[in-house]
């Protein structure tokens, strides 16, 4: 009876003492987190000091600017509100384009009117169109940056009407949850439920509005830890590199269903660009 | 070192304000122990001082050195005094230089 | 949960190593940067006080890190800050920036970016236009270094 007395209360004190151990770690935790938070917030403290402000500028005068073979600017591109019309364009996409006969997002169009318009080798703007770590954001990158600048404030309002975009948005949700490749990953592996990190790196829920709306409005965002702006296809690009799935070309189907399902997601949601991560 | 630097001056300001001048460039700041997908180290490449010049005569200066972030920021002050035009220099490691000049509006 | 609890332990493991491995000398300054800090501001001994740092305590990535520094003055004729010199000690060069005020600045204050290798104290000292020097530190962890790793 003693001895039974005697371990029940041995496992009684390690239960407790562990619980105050766990109770302390997570007190430490939470303030590790809190801390991480004020860094984050010191950060983001000033839009206008954001790095990323300063290809908003570059991008702004990419537009402007006449270029490609055929030496013409892009302000006759229309990106869905009529030639040259950027004002809230960004937060209408990705919709679908009577001439190209294509949903595209903002990157996929910018691609197109450089192509179509400007000029450029469709070839050349495909091969290594993401900057590597430490070199700025490509002039694509850059003008989509300001273009989707030039929404800041709005929220997410892509139509989907169109059977095309309907479809699109079908693709994107069924590539979300889509176990494929050498790992057997989806999107959802890891963006698949709440409050998972992978080192200290929070992984939103996109199945949730409510965190994607919180998140999908940061993109393109300046990204401190390879010091330039990443763009929405850039991440995606990324995402498929790390789940060692094959090379997403930019402005593809797979990628423009993939930013459309996030973009749904995210409805209502609003843009605030350029954002500022880790 | 292409696009232009951005500079935030207040619209306007009186004689005697103490005012805050930001400054954004962008450049990578190379501290010299990156090492590129070779393996090779990456030259150090710095913007090494940055200057502020009111009326012609110099109100502050800094030295970076590689311990400064890429695509350095610098807020600073100076007490107005009086109109005048800003010339702002940022020297990078082999003399090149970016230079922006802005007047400030003074009531 | 086990992971956050071997994160933290990491954390103070990687702190309490810093500082252990740098043989320390007068004041807390490792010795190799003395020399540094002797070439800016001469051989007096600075005063603790006056300066103030913002500084996050953690850093989620070393490459950049928001700072603010003040130092209190009249920037006056008759007094102001000359000179304000932060270092990093366990970056590879320790170095971050130096600031050079004049009576026409107004306000001795600062605010810029640093780049940190890894958790350590940083040090910053200020040069009063009478001659007095003053110094403070601030310990700051860093969770991914910034300077090529």
């Amino acid at each position: 009876m003693k001895i039974i007395r005697k371990n029940v209360c041995a496992i009684a004190l390690a239960f407790a003492s562990s619980l105050a151990g766990a109770a302390q770690a997570q007190q430490k935790s939470d303030a590790i987190e809190h801390e991480l938070e004020t860094y984050r917030s010191m950060l983001k403290s000033d839009p206008w000091s954001n790095p990323g402000m300063l290809d908003v500028d570059r991008g702004e005068t990419l537009w402007k600017t006449p270029g490609g073979s055929n030496h013409v600017s892009l302000e006759g591109c229309d990106l869905g509100l009529g030639p040259g019309k950027v004002d809230g364009a960004f937060a209408a996409l990705p919709r679908y384009f009577g001439d190209a006969d294509r949903v595209m997002d903002v990157e996929a169009r910018i691609l197109w009117c450089m192509e179509k318009l400007q000029g450029f080798e469709r070839a050349e703007l495909l091969t290594h169109p993401h900057p590597g770590p430490g070199m700025p954001v490509k002039d694509l990158g850059a003008i989509a940056t300001y273009i989707a600048y030039r929404s800041n404030g709005r929220s997410f309002a892509a139509a989907f009407n169109h059977r095309k975009e309907k479809e699109m948005l079908a693709l994107g949700e069924a590539l979300f949850f889509r176990r494929s490749g050498p790992m057997d990953f989806a999107c959802s592996t890891c963006h698949g439920d709440s409050g998972k990190r992978i080192r200290l790196q929070p992984l939103p829920l996109f199945s949730k509005p409510d965190e994607a709306r919180k998140i999908v409005g940061a993109w393109p965002a300046y990204r401190v830890s390879t010091a330039h702006v990443m763009t929405m296809q850039h991440r995606i690009y990324d995402c498929f590199w790390q789940m060692r799935l094959p090379e997403v070309e930019l402005g593809s189907d797979v990628s423009v269903a993939l930013i459309s399902y996030l973009v749904k997601q995210a409805e209502g949601g609003e843009i605030s660009i350029p954002g500022m991560k880790r | 070192m292409s696009t232009k630097p951005r500079i935030r001056l207040p619209d306007n300001a009186r004689i005697g304000e103490v005012i805050e001048i930001k400054t954004l460039i962008a450049h990578p700041m190379e501290s010299g122990n990156r090492r590129g997908n070779d393996g090779s180290l990456i030259p150090r490449l710095l913007l090494h001082t940055f200057t502020a010049k009111f009326a012609d005569r110099e109100v502050f200066r800094a030295t970076l050195h590689t311990g400064t972030a890429a695509n350095p920021f610098i807020s600073f002050f100076i007490k107005v005094p009086g109109p005048g035009e800003f010339e702002f220099t940022w020297i990078e490691d082999g003399g090149a230089q970016v230079v922006e000049r802005q007047a400030l509006k003074v009531t | 949960m086990s992971d956050r609890r071997s994160f933290i332990m990491g954390l103070s493991a990687m702190a309490a190593w810093t500082s252990c491995v740098r043989p320390v000398g007068a004041q807390g300054v490792p010795r190799d940067i003395q020399a540094v800090v002797k070439a800016l501001i001469g051989g007096a001994t600075p005063v603790e006080g006056r300066i103030s740092l913002d500084l996050p305590e953690i850093a989620e990535n070393g490459n950049t890190i928001p700072y603010t520094v003040r130092v209190e003055s009249p920037m006056t004729e008759a007094e102001y800050v000359k000179a304000v010199h932060l270092l990093a000690p366990a970056n590879p060069h320790p170095q971050i920036s130096s600031f050079f005020f004049t009576p026409q600045s107004g306000k001795a204050t600062v605010a810029s970016r640093m780049r940190l290798a890894q958790t350590q104290d940083v040090l910053v000292y200020a040069e009063i236009s009478d001659g007095t020097l003053y110094t403070t530190k601030r310990s700051i962890k860093v969770t991914v270094g910034g300077c090529g790793g």
